[in-house]
């Protein structure tokens, strides 16, 4: 029985998702209360998980039986430190999530039920990829969580342009996923099991170029839920949904899932079956990514969208640090840039409900002194997130820049310019928003967020701050046996802290301390484009969208109108009339002709019985 | 002194084509009519010669002469179905010609 606890992990918020919105679809509160106290339940079961508690592994489900053994679809779960960890800062991100979504939901007209059913949802599915003990049921949580992101980005869906962003997401997500399909069927062909303990032994006479096809293949997976270049654009639409859902889908666990994806590959596989080709791949993918969105980021307007992008780039750090085979700093880039990302989404949700649901910056202003308790913490992440030293995004980032440094520096380059550009545009979002008087409605009578928002907030700038620190790190990071590097003054050092300066002197030269009321980058061509996300979104949806269907429609327009309806039907009614005009001169109404067609027909008869 | 049968079959013959041709070649559906029951006595007309030539020691083969029958007795039915269309056609149309019989054409 003990043996089947962890199964609580998914079957409690499947059951809840299910009860609030078949029983409770009515009462929002009591919905709200039940997915809460599953995030709840879920989170201090993984406590007692990572605190000791054992019992051993948990029964194997077959689910789809086939004739061969290995060919089988099991439902089994995972309980290492890599998989446990990664629950802990789902569950713990999600715990604080539900309850921030109370403040910020509250007096939203929409259906807080399917709000809610819908966090139970992504609960189940994020816990199903994340303690999947095979490459199938990862898949079927792949798909899971795209469909939950989908209902809740689509959650205000009356607003088309949130429709629109659910649906992009998803079907962008399709494309990666049909990569990770794929992949996992290469998976099955080189190691015969889908099951990560059984992968090890590969025999040895697997062509390299099979191998990065199929590593390839899989990261397709990771490029489409990561939200890497080139199928990053569902992103930053996907800010459309609720900010609490941007915070925990968005940002801190599903958009990790597919570097976590990736790392549980290379542990289970072992690195050699990362051939050089497919690790470069991977790393020039995550570098694009990384700057492509800082580059962007430094031109948005929309908090969220800042926000956003950023995210992309940091993904596309952990990304790097995958294709460099350092998966731990990876997990440790991935675990502190959950708390503080998450952080930074809910402060900025706070501050979007407190200034009446502005989200231009330039129409903010001046919020240090009406809710300095949300910007402080809002700026704990923001010191994370730009790498400040003693904060936690310090260490993990320069874990991936030391994991660069040697073998690649080239990467520890980008790596480094995309840490300034990050200062940048992060500094930039700090003195606009938050300093110099405020510039419209909303802001002026903004003020301080109530306590189920604030709450999380503390406990997320908490984490944001200790958690790269050796005594949370090494009992957290999702990696097995990970020892947090601390402060050691080497090259990559002082590199990262000059970028951390350059950021932040270039971003106060340029924006000075809260006097501007326009962004004086803005207007020239370069700023445009960035604000036009580099025409890629243009060029999707004119060039192989608009060029697909065009192509596609025209096919169907001849096979519609030249063989259906001109051939098959037009055609065949042609043929009818033609033949009955033929036969219509035998109706010729005379009484005698008729009389003597019936005579011949008579003689003809006779003829033949006679013959 | 005893009529050879080609003699009553070439009458029936006779009779029978005036009343193919009438059937062809007349408009009133009266005369069309009776031309179709002239018809009918020459198969009648024939049907008693063979019987009679078919038998022997005066007596005749009864089956030809039972068919005869037959035919008459059709040919009454026939008779009171058809007169009764024409009437009913006259009444309509105030004409027996057949060739007037061409709504359903137009």
């Amino acid at each position: 029985m003990i043996q089947n606890l962890p199964w609580l992990f998914l079957v409690l918020p499947l059951l809840v998702a299910a009860l609030d919105w078949v029983f409770f679809s009515k009462c929002p509160k009591t919905a709200a209360t039940l997915s809460i106290l599953s995030a709840a339940a879920t989170f201090g079961l993984c406590i007692a998980y990572l605190a000791g508690l054992q019992t051993g592994l948990s029964d194997v489900y077959v689910w789809m039986p086939t004739n061969t053994d290995a060919l089988d679809l099991h439902l089994g779960l995972v309980m290492d430190p890599l998989a446990m960890r990664m629950m802990l800062v789902v569950t713990g991100i999600g715990l604080l999530v539900h309850i921030f979504s109370i403040g910020y939901m509250k007096g939203d007209g929409s259906n807080l039920s399917r709000y809610f059913a819908g966090l139970s949802i992504f609960m189940f599915s994020m816990s199903t990829i994340v303690l999947a003990d095979n490459l199938a049921m990862t898949f079927i949580g792949w798909e899971m969580v795209g469909f939950s992101s989908y209902l809740l980005i689509g959650h205000w869906f009356h607003k088309a342009s949130a429709a629109e962003a659910a649906k992009k997401a998803f079907i962008t997500n399709r494309v990666g996923d049909f990569g990770f399909l794929l992949g996992i069927l290469l998976t099955l062909g080189v190691f015969g099991t889908l099951t990560f303990s059984e992968m090890g032994n590969v025999s040895g006479a697997v062509a390299p170029t099979l191998l990065t096809v199929m590593v390839i293949c899989l990261f397709c997976g990771a490029i489409g839920k990561s939200a890497q270049f080139p199928l990053h654009v569902w992103l930053p639409d996907a800010m459309e949904g609720p900010t609490p859902v941007s915070a925990l889908i968005h940002a801190a666990t599903m958009v990790a899932a597919g570097v976590y994806m990736m790392v549980r590959l290379q542990v289970s596989m072992g690195t050699e079956i990362f051939t050089e080709t497919a690790c470069l791949v991977i790393t020039t993918v995550g570098a694009i990514t990384a700057v492509m969105a800082a580059i962007i980021a430094t031109q948005q307007d929309d908090i969220k969208r800042v926000l956003a992008y950023s995210t992309l780039s940091q993904l596309g750090y952990m990304v790097m640090a995958v294709g460099l085979l350092a998966g731990e700093a990876a997990m440790f880039h991935l675990y502190t840039h959950a708390w503080f990302k998450a952080l930074l989404f809910l402060g900025a949700g706070a501050i979007i409900v407190c200034c009446h649901h502005e989200q231009d910056i330039w129409k903010m202003g001046g919020l240090v002194r009406r809710m300095p308790l949300t910007v402080l913490c809002f700026l704990m992440g923001t010191f994370a997130l730009i790498a400040v030293p003693g904060f936690s995004g310090f260490f993990s980032k320069e874990a991936i820049l030391d994991a660069a440094i040697v073998d690649h520096p080239v990467f520890f380059w980008i790596g480094a310019g995309v840490a300034a550009i990050t200062t940048f545009y992060m500094t930039r979002l700090c003195l606009v928003a938050f300093l110099g008087k405020a510039r419209a409605h909303g802001a002026e009578h903004a003020h301080e967020a109530g306590a189920t928002m604030v709450l999380p907030l503390l406990a997320l700038a908490a984490m944001a701050i200790i958690s790269g620190y050796g005594f949370v790190a090494d009992y957290l990071v999702p990696a097995e046996g990970f020892t947090a590097p601390g402060f050691h003054f080497g090259c990559t050092f002082y590199v990262s802290l000059g970028a951390l300066v350059l950021g932040l002197v270039a971003a106060i030269v340029v924006y000075g301390w809260g006097k501007r009321e326009r962004d004086p980058l803005a207007g020239n061509f370069i700023a445009t484009a960035l604000r036009n996300r580099l025409y890629i979104d243009a060029f999707y949806d004119k060039v192989l969208i608009g060029g697909l269907q065009n192509c596609g429609a025209r096919i169907i327009e001849f096979i519609d109108s030249a063989l259906i309806r001109g051939l098959l039907v037009q055609g065949t009614a042609w043929l009818v009339g033609r033949v009955g005009i033929l036969l219509s001169w035998l109706q010729c109404g005379s009484l005698r002709a008729y009389a003597c067609i019936t005579g011949l027909g008579l003689l003809l008869i006779i003829v033949i019985i006679a013959l | 002194m005893t009529i050879p049968l080609a003699h009553y079959l070439i009458f029936s013959g006779i009779l029978f084509s005036i009343g193919l041709a009438g059937v062809l070649i007349r408009k009133n559906i009266l005369v069309v009519f009776m031309c179709l029951e002239m018809m009918l006595s020459a198969a009648n007309i024939s049907l008693v010669a063979f019987s009679r030539a078919q038998g022997t020691d005066g007596i005749p083969v009864y089956d030809a002469q039972v068919l005869s029958l037959f035919i008459v007795a059709i040919a009454a039915a026939e008779v009171s179905i058809g007169l009764a269309l024409i009437v009913a056609m006259f009444r309509a149309t105030r004409s027996v010609d057949s060739t007037s019989l061409n709504t359903l054409k137009d």
